[in-house]
């Protein structure tokens, strides 16, 4: 309680100095009630999301020549966004937020890392820091910590999958579902379970996070039978979980979730294949998000970001391989959508990042830090501070989110 | 008298205690180990089980099949988009069909081996250099082979050399398939021009390159570049698989076959070093020189360690280990001795947290029971967590305490934990069972806590969910 005020006051305090008194009023209110309310979803793509696939730079010359057989530049017409972008054809719930701008597009964006290991990559990604393997804990639950209180027993956050990923795991206590649960266990057995590890901390705090995720998933837990990584019903059944929670008044504030597959190296594909199939899956996984939260899909931010690009030509098996500059996702209905936020870098030889790949202009923690801070509220010099740190580089985005 | 060096053997080094090895171990529990180092090959012989080269032969078979319906249905002008789509989903079907007998044939031996054999270190170390090579079956055209990649190229090499198993694993049809090399061709190959004056583009694919850096060898942080990437995998164009239709016909079907006509023809420049055009034997010597590399040492050492001692492995550790590496020119029985041989090995017990599959290994041993070759006892191995030989990427299984700690894996450990009780508690003696498999490390609240229990089916559940149980 004391060290949870102490936040508060810090925060105040921090707001404060960061901004004018409008700002400084506006921000003890959001602390009081509706800061509470809104909500931030994290999706993580693992595997490194072809950028240039998702979201085809069909406006720019040297597009369909570097694309080859991937070239999407007649599939992608149906899904136009402006001049220069296109969507992926496969994306047709994300195509109607964009008419409905609640989809912003980020493109040629990076974190800090410019190596090209997947694992690192995603290291970095998580951990918010800018190299691989610096920090423990992770950026979404260093930012937990800037959040309202709760009521005993509450997490602020979920992760959804039965591991708790890197961006998740830190200081504060999150809870975690996954779909393939079990019947069997009766209170009996689990209180002495319970009472068994009262000399373990790690085993009685993971426990009693457990049996509260249990409880309020209820409606979902009897669905069992996980479906191949990635695919559509897996997907869809971790959306509608996470729906689940996030809609309840009291539920958390943050959930996140991971699915791997985008990894392209071969036979990547084009409107139809490998990559239209994945893409397609996730699709229908926001559109079961977006039907589960009701209303609370108005105060909701989704950000879906992977860990790296690919490169910007066309490989020799019809893929692509690891590269730099990506495309990430806002989407729900807090935010200021139907926008591209990119500095398009261009694709000729001179402008690629090392001759190969899309050159990052944009840094993705700009992105995470100003709906951290605009849409959670999130004090700023904790942001700078804790969140991020050395992040000076990547300035905030203003207007992202609707306040 | 059970000691502790017993438990460590047991469940550090092993898959851990059936009733009554701790006793057996005794004071010897360190010989014993070493003892294991010194037998032959840890094969599996059993006739059952498919080689790479029969499974793949008939996906050949397949795939021509459905070419051959589809030329046979279709005007000659070529399929529709979505007679293609049919096709593939069909193909798709038909190799699933052969490889899940075969898939499900290697997860079921690799476990009687474990849970049965008296050579459980040695299971241990050929699971780890089985994720440590991680081919990860969802990718689909691999489905059938994680299991022959162990059996023929892991398990003759466990008890020879890194270099040897480097070779053979790295031209094993599995991992050529599941890193894309098989069709990885040099820009300036015969294959390339040909390709070129036909209008088609062909070129290199770097997946298998950068993942043999990065993954099976030197480390992502031993300072290679992307030059050195690039030079790697155009040392190994052309090393792919026999069988193949109209130009690219050649070699005996699904057995490994170095394609000249895909290589890069020149020298190339890896790590600062010079190789000169040599066919298939310049990759070879790469890998050679890799495999002995002290990046390379350290590396795979550091995961040698932390696999077995402690999630951050003791720095000395870690030393003795490279050092016996690079002595050794990659001889693993003098890597493994180096280890058992450390102090650091034989202190604090249950330092990890076991992952899913050292747990249900080590509850079948507790409990002295068969493994069910029945789809149940494989789906005891997705529902914990760990599906058999899917670890999602080629980086294998993560090997920490807070890689499966999760909530929720807790959850469903302690499901399963409860059926099993449920099955078999009124057949144990659960209180006398838990002071047999877990000797010294077995605390005071664990025992009051089954010797307290309404019933056998709880006594065994709370055995199997105790905190010196979910770990080793």
């Amino acid at each position: 309680m004391d060290h949870r005020r102490r936040h508060l006051l810090r925060s105040a305090v921090a707001a404060g100095i960061a901004a004018s008194g409008g700002m400084f009023a506006s921000t003890i209110s959001f602390a009081g009630a509706d800061a509470g309310q809104r909500r931030f979803v994290f999706v993580l793509l693992r595997g490194a999301l072809d950028g240039l696939a998702v979201v085809p730079p069909v406006g720019d010359r040297d597009y369909a020549r570097l694309r080859g057989e991937l070239d999407l530049s007649q599939a992608a017409q149906r899904h136009r966004l402006d001049d220069l972008f296109a969507l992926h054809p496969a994306l047709d719930f994300m195509a109607g937020l964009w008419q409905q701008k609640q989809l912003a597009v980020l493109h040629a964006v990076a974190t800090p890392y410019r190596e090209r290991s997947h694992f690192d990559g995603q290291d970095v990604l998580e951990s918010g820091a800018v190299a691989p393997h610096a920090a423990q804990s992770g950026w979404l639950n260093r930012a937990l910590a800037g959040l309202p209180a709760r009521g005993a027993g509450r997490n602020a956050g979920i992760a959804l999958g039965s591991n708790v990923p890197l961006a998740m795991r830190g200081p504060t206590a999150v809870a975690s579902w996954s779909p393939a649960t079990m019947p069997g266990l009766d209170d009996d057995t689990l209180q002495r379970i319970g009472q068994m590890y009262g000399g373990d901390q790690l085993l009685s705090q993971r426990l009693s996070e457990a049996l509260g995720a249990e409880q309020i998933a209820g409606a979902e837990a009897g669905m069992g039978g996980m479906g191949r990584a990635g695919g559509a019903a897996q997907i869809a059944q971790v959306t509608r979980a996470a729906a689940n929670f996030l809609a309840q008044p009291d539920g958390p504030s943050v959930a996140m979730f991971d699915t791997t597959g985008w990894d392209t190296h071969a036979n990547e594909g084009a409107d139809k294949g490998l990559l239209a199939a994945r893409l397609a899956a996730l699709d229908g996984g926001l559109k079961s998000l977006r039907e589960g939260l009701g209303t609370t899909w108005d105060r909701t931010v989704v950000l879906i970001a992977t860990e790296f690009g690919r490169t910007a030509a066309v490989n020799g098996t019809r893929g692509t391989d690891h590269g730099t500059g990506a495309a990430a996702f806002l989407l729900g209905g807090a935010v200021r959508g139907g926008r591209v936020l990119a500095q398009w870098p261009g694709l000729k030889p001179a402008q690629l990042y090392q001759g190969r790949d899309l050159m990052p202009t944009t840094d993705l923690r700009s992105a995470m830090k100003s709906v951290l801070r605009d849409h959670l509220q999130v004090p700023q010099k904790m942001l700078d501070d804790e969140v991020f740190p050395d992040s000076a580089a990547a300035r905030y985005l203003p207007d992202l989110v609707r306040a | 008298m059970l000691t502790t060096d017993a438990a460590i053997a047991a469940n550090r080094f092993g898959y851990g205690a059936r009733p009554g090895d701790l006793a057996r171990l005794g004071t010897h529990a360190r010989d014993s180990l070493s003892q294991q180092l010194d037998g032959g090959a840890p094969l599996l012989t059993d006739r059952a089980l498919p080689a790479s080269r029969d499974l793949l032969a008939r996906a050949e078979e397949l795939r021509e099949q459905v070419a051959d319906a589809k030329a046979d249905a279709s005007p000659p002008a070529g399929g529709a988009p979505d007679a293609q789509t049919a096709q593939l989903a069909k193909l798709g079907k038909l190799l699933r069909d052969t490889y899940l007998p075969a898939y499900a044939a290697d997860v079921a031996a690799r476990a009687h081996a474990a849970i049965g054999g008296e050579r459980d270190f040695l299971e241990r170390l050929v699971q780890f250099w089985s994720n440590h090579f991680a081919v990860s079956v969802d990718k689909i055209v691999v489905l059938g082979l994680p299991g022959t990649l162990e059996r023929e190229a892991i398990r003759p090499h466990v008890l020879g050399s890194f270099t040897d198993m480097l070779l053979a694993v790295e031209q094993h049809p599995a991992m050529l398939l599941y890193l894309d090399n098989q069709q990885s061709i040099g820009p300036n190959s015969k294959a390339a021009r040909a390709a070129d004056r036909r209008g088609r583009e062909l070129g290199l694919n770097e997946n298998l390159g950068r993942e043999i850096l990065e993954l099976h060898t030197l480390g992502v942080d031993a300072g290679y570049t992307q030059k050195d990437v690039r030079a790697l995998a155009t040392m190994i164009t052309g090393w792919s698989i026999g069988g193949g239709k109209g130009r690219t016909r050649g070699g005996e079907p699904g057995v490994f076959f170095f394609r000249e006509a895909f290589h890069e023809p020149g020298a190339a420049q890896l790590l600062g070093r010079r190789y000169a055009e040599d066919g298939v034997a310049q990759g070879m010597a790469g890998l050679r020189d890799l495999a002995v590399d002290p990046h390379t040492a350290r590396h795979v050492s550091t995961k040698l360690a932390r696999h077995f001692v402690a999630d951050d492995p003791p720095a000395p550790l870690v030393d003795r280990m490279t050092r016996a590496w690079l002595d050794g020119r990659g001889n693993l029985p003098a890597v493994y001795r180096a280890l058992l041989a450390s102090p650091e090995a034989w202190s604090t017990p249950l330092a990890k947290y076991k992952a899913p599959a050292d747990y249900i290994y080590s509850t079948y041993r507790a409990l002295a029971l068969p493994f069910k070759d029945k789809a149940a006892g494989l789906r005891v191995f997705e529902q914990l967590g760990q599906r058999s030989f899917q670890p999602g990427s080629p980086a294998g299984w993560p090997d920490r305490s807070p890689d499966w700690d999760g909530s929720s894996a807790l959850l469903q450990r302690l499901q399963w934990a409860r059926e099993v009780g449920l099955q078999l508690g009124s057949t144990r003696d659960a209180g006398r069972l838990a002071a047999d498999v877990l000797g010294p490390v077995l605390t005071a609240d664990t025992r009051s806590a089954i010797a307290r229990a309404q019933d056998g089916a709880q006594a065994l559940t709370l055995l199997l969910a105790a905190p010196e149980f979910m770990r080793r």
